[in-house]
């Protein structure tokens, strides 16, 4: 990817604010900014990080948008270029508008993450850290930009960076024993180093076990609605949705594809699947939809069996809890607006009743939904979650340096294979948070240690 | 001024032990060497403590030798005492140590190298470098002589602008009673290259009929001893003990009383010194909860009565240095016979070599041993060596000899001197090295001793002896493939202390497990006993940590991909503009040869070398 030219992009999302930003990062920002904005003020040379009031106008000084900009001088800037913000109206039509006068005049539309990419190229994020923007940009929904914004303020670094640290500390200990051979030094206390370890396998699992919820706040959790023709999954879809997407008919079969529709149930970001009904059919176009329904179900995170509560439940519904039982699913009573007839005791999901018609239920459905995909989970401020495959990877081949570890312990192999073990987990925690030099293991054994003779 | 009229291919300049291991290496590949040195009294002098070795430079004196070098065998022949060290600390991390005859150490080293043929050992003092079109072209002495020669390397040790301190007295020297070596080091900075100081130091030499060694914990050799060199079968020899003596308390008072007359602490001295021999003054003021430091008594020869009080170098005055030594038990009556001092000298910061270990600045130039900011005899030694294979490539027109950080500690002390600011003096830990498991000193000969062969310093007895032991190795394999123990053989089983066995085993199998040794099958099997100790020892370590070892290899390989990728020479750094200013400096500066080395400079991001890889990636390709 070339890196010296000047890139602009919008740096929000459009159509989704009052205001939106369009951000130009590149040695010829400043110009670009000055060739069609006209400040408010008087300006002689525009001053870094000041925001200057105007107008944007193009080549035959046409009006575009009345805009607040800021030039912001290398390096001190997201890139490390001299970049320029202009904050215009939110609407599409403005932001095209100015997107074409700079692609006219020269710049190139960034792709997708290149300003982060410029970031990370200049030295400005580490890898854990430009990872992390690339997610905020894609972020979609609340938690995951949080989540996103916790990796930014190095959380993920800096809790394995405290892991790093208990474990160097092992090997200056360690390494002083081999490499000092012939200096009184602390006595071992080797329960101690034993302890440690421990400690630092469960803290490592500890992340780990996030990964799933980490995984799902970003990626999103896929919810599968199931049940027999006509039990109400589209208008179910459609309250949670809460707009009229399905089709929603009397006729059994109506909708007869997977629909995928992308929202967030209580700051989860959730791909709701509506399947076509799972009953037994002789029509080779339902029965296509059948086949696919129950090939989704392997996917799912949670499935929604639904059940007509006003009607008693038959051999549809009991062929459509068959297909889904193995799987997470909650059980959901529709229609209790209406006089309850149905027996579903032959469920043990977890149950829940609603009604779409009379608003009953919902609200405590979403946030079992919540509940159930963030598991315990939950995400606070103070949370660390690991979302990105190589972390989760790395700290996967620690953990099992460190079992090894305590495996050689116990079966009393040579020190130096204690170390080769540990060397190996510090080298894949310095994939996420910096390599462990062997300069710092030396500065460790000196400034704690008097060797040396 | 006269030319002296005849014609050298290397010439070498100091006749330590970087300078006796580059001009014998030079000589030995068939080039025309002189080797200068300020003082022939002096060769190979051992100008701290009177030993060899120790953990990670028994692993270099061993890769010295493999590569035909003259350190292992010199010991071997002089040691007056040999110790193994951390036996049980794995295979790797077993390193030899031995008490040098200091006078005979010296007398021996200069006798092979007068013996040996292409090869002028001469005293001069050298005041300037010759150069011609840009290439090094000889060395000017003091006494206005031109030695030409078509390579040089320089090898100054602490001599470049040396300045002695005892206490707050302070004199030019390069060693104690010898003259400092002056004006070169302003040639090099002509040369502009960066100039540094360092600082080191030296505890004072004790007579040893002063000392009551009855009240001292004695230290003997090992009863069995495994010689440094590969050539070495054994060495029965008569040892000598060490002590172990201790400061206490009041030998800590009276330093501490004193301070202010200490060089080091009166800030008289801008040098640097390494954190890893802190002077005894440094001890006590660093750690004041230690109310005593341990002190090994070396002594310095079988004709000698000087002791050497290890541990306790110092810059405080002479009669401070008495004062505190008759407060440790045992030194009640003590007569220092020469006192304690620190010396601060010029090093070139060695960034600006290649890892030849020759200069950028000057084609033909090449430096070793402490002028590159190391310390130790057999860190220099092996940059020694190094340098003078380079320099007699260098003549011969020849590839160069670059030793990777997989093949041997010389390969990690050569990187990381070229790509890592010298902020201290340079020491060789085995914890420098990533590759550990496979960098042992049993290995050394499989590591190292062909690319000798090939370069014309491996003797022939030296490769018939490698050859045999390779042989011997893999008739052990097949010995102990073929070998089995019968679940029936209760007299083996018991011998071997072993259970029960359900099914056979072969020894190899058997020898995987922790209690079974080599030696204790060898007892049970004639054939194995027929190998040499060096042959089971392959095996052992082969067979029991096949597991460790196989890992640590893995690592190389996975390294290859970046230390495979050069950087051209043609590149300019400060123009990759998607580089930060700092990383564009360092790389300047450093000027990495491989992707790997730019990786390991300090300051230059992972993100930084996915950059570099793209560039080089369309550099290559136009």
């Amino acid at each position: 990817m070339i890196t010296t030219d000047t890139i602009i992009a919008p740096a929000t999302a459009v159509g989704e604010g009052g205001i939106a930003v369009v951000r130009i990062s590149g040695p010829q920002s400043l110009s670009a900014l000055q060739f069609f904005f006209r400040p408010s003020a008087q300006v002689l040379t525009y001053r870094s990080h000041q925001l200057y009031h105007g107008i944007l106008i193009d080549q035959q000084k046409q009006h575009i948008d009345e805009v607040m900009a800021v030039y912001m001088a290398a390096p001190h800037t997201y890139t490390r270029d001299d970049v320029v913000e202009i904050h215009c109206h939110g609407s599409q039509q403005v932001v095209k508008a100015i997107l074409d006068l700079y692609l006219k005049f020269g710049l190139r539309l960034a792709q997708a993450g290149e300003f982060t990419y410029r970031a990370f190229v200049n030295g400005r994020l580490d890898l854990t850290q430009s990872e992390a923007v690339a997610q905020l940009i894609h972020a979609k929904s609340d938690s995951s930009r949080k989540l996103a914004l916790s990796q930014v303020e190095g959380r993920l670094s800096r809790t394995i960076y405290n892991i790093t640290e208990k474990l160097r500390d092992i090997q200056i200990l360690l390494e002083a024993w081999i490499d000092f051979p012939e200096e009184d030094l602390p006595a071992a206390d080797l329960q101690e180093i034993q302890r440690n370890i421990n400690s630092s396998i469960i803290q490592v699992v500890e992340i780990t076990d996030t990964y799933s919820s980490g995984k799902l706040l970003l990626e999103g959790a896929s919810i599968l609605l199931v049940g027999r023709p006509n039990v109400g999954k589209s208008s179910l879809l459609n309250s949670l949705l809460g707009e009229e997407r399905a089709i929603v008919t009397e006729v059994p079969g109506t909708t007869r594809d997977l629909l995928e529709e992308g929202i967030t149930i209580s700051g989860v970001p959730v791909r709701l699947v509506d399947s076509a009904g799972l009953r037994k059919s002789e029509d080779p176009v339902e029965m296509e939809g059948v086949r696919r329904a129950k090939q989704k179900l392997q996917y799912a995170d949670l499935v929604l069996y639904l059940v007509d509560g006003s009607m008693i439940a038959d051999e549809q519904d009991r062929y459509a809890y068959r297909a889904c039982r193995d799987y997470p699913a909650f059980l959901v009573r529709t229609k209790q607006d209406l006089p309850q007839m149905a027996d579903t005791s032959f469920c043990n999901f977890p149950e829940y009743g609603i009604s779409t018609k009379a608003d009953i239920g919902l609200s405590e459905l979403r946030a079992a939904i919540a509940g159930f995909l963030l598991g315990e989970h939950l995400p606070t401020s103070e949370s660390v979650f690991i979302t990105e495959q190589r972390h989760y990877d790395a700290l996967l081949a620690a953990q099992r340096n460190l079992e090894k570890f305590q495996e050689a312990f116990s079966a009393d192999q040579p020190l130096e294979f204690l170390v080769f073990e540990l060397r190996e987990a510090l080298h894949s925690l310095g994939q996420i948070s910096g390599e462990t030099t062997s300069e710092s293991v030396l500065d460790g054994i000196f400034s704690q240690f008097c060797v040396g003779k | 001024m006269s030319d002296y009229g005849k014609e050298y291919a290397v010439i070498v300049v100091g006749a330590g032990h970087a300078g006796c291991e580059a001009a014998l290496a030079a000589a030995r590949i068939g080039c025309k060497t002189l080797l200068l040195t300020m003082g022939l009294d002096t060769v190979a002098q051992m100008s701290c403590n009177p030993a060899i070795g120790g953990l990670a430079k028994g692993h270099l004196v061993h890769e010295v030798d493999a590569l035909g070098g003259e350190m292992g065998v010199n010991i071997d022949a002089t040691g007056i005492q040999f110790r193994r060290l951390n036996i049980k600390k794995g295979p790797a991390v077993r390193a030899a140590r031995a008490q040098a005859d200091r006078m005979a150490y010296s007398a021996r080293m200069k006798k092979v190298i007068e013996q040996q043929t292409c090869l002028d050992l001469k005293q001069g003092v050298v005041v300037d470098l010759l150069t011609e079109q840009g290439r090094v072209a000889g060395v000017k002495t003091r006494d206005g002589l031109d030695f030409r020669g078509r390579s040089v390397v320089l090898t100054t040790g602490t001599f470049m602008r040396g300045l002695i301190h005892v206490g707050l007295n302070n004199y030019p020297g390069g060693r104690a009673g010898e003259p400092a070596s002056e004006g070169l080091s302003e040639v090099l900075r002509g040369l502009g290259l960066t100039v540094g100081r360092l600082k080191t130091g030296t505890p004072a030499r004790l007579a040893a009929r002063s000392i009551n060694f009855n009240l001292l914990e004695k230290q003997s050799g090992d009863c069995k001893i495994k010689p440094f060199s590969f050539l070495t079968d054994a060495i029965e020899r008569e040892q000598v003990d060490c002590y172990i003596a201790h400061t206490n308390k009041k030998t800590h008072q009276i330093i501490r009383a004193n301070i202010e007359k200490s060089a080091l602490f009166a800030g008289v001295i801008e040098g640097v010194g390494p954190r890893y021999c802190p002077s005894i003054e440094d001890k006590v003021m660093r750690f004041p909860e230690k109310d005593s430091h341990q002190s090994f008594l070396e002594p310095e020869g079988l004709d000698s009565t000087e002791m050497y009080p290890s541990g306790l170098s110092t810059s405080l005055p002479p009669d401070v240095q008495l004062q505190y030594f008759r407060t440790m038990v045992g030194f009640a009556d003590v007569e220092i016979m020469r006192p304690g001092y620190a010396i601060e000298y010029d090093f070139v910061e060695p960034t600006q070599l290649r890892a030849t270990l020759e200069t950028r600045v000057l084609p033909g130039l090449f430096h070793a041993g402490q002028i590159n900011g190391t310390s130790g005899y057999e860190e220099a030694a092996a940059q020694g060596l190094l340098a003078g294979i380079n320099a007699a490539q260098y003549c011969r027109g020849k590839k160069p000899l670059i030793v990777g950080r997989e093949q041997g500690y010389l390969g990690v002390m050569v990187d990381d001197l070229v790509t890592q600011p010298t902020l201290e003096p340079y020491r060789m830990f085995t914890s420098r090295s990533e590759y550990r498991l496979i960098l042992r000193e049993d290995n050394a000969d499989q590591r190292l001793t062909e690319l000798g062969r090939n370069l014309g310093l491996v003797c022939d007895e030296r490769w018939q002896k490698y050859l045999e032991k390779q042989r011997q190795v893999e008739a052990g394999l097949q010995i102990i493939r073929q070998e089995t123990l019968r679940p029936s053989d209760s007299e083996a089983l018991k011998a071997l202390s072993l259970g029960e066995l359900k099914n056979g085993a072969s020894f190899e199998q058997l020898l995987r497990r922790p209690q079974i040794t080599i030696d204790l099958l060898a007892s049970r099997c004639p054939a194995l006993r027929e190998l040499s100790d060096q042959a089971l020892e392959q095996l052992e370590i082969a067979v029991k940590y096949e597991g460790y070892i196989k890992r640590q290899i893995e690592q190389v390989e996975r390294s290859r991909e970046q230390e495979g990728v050069v950087i051209p020479e043609s590149i300019n750094f400060s123009g990759l503009e998607s580089l930060s200013t700092e990383v564009r400096e360092k790389l300047t500066r450093v000027r990495p040869a491989t992707l790997g080395q730019a990786s390991r400079i300090a300051g230059v991001t992972p993100a930084a070398i996915a950059v570099l890889q793209v560039y080089l990636r369309k550099f290559r390709h136009g």
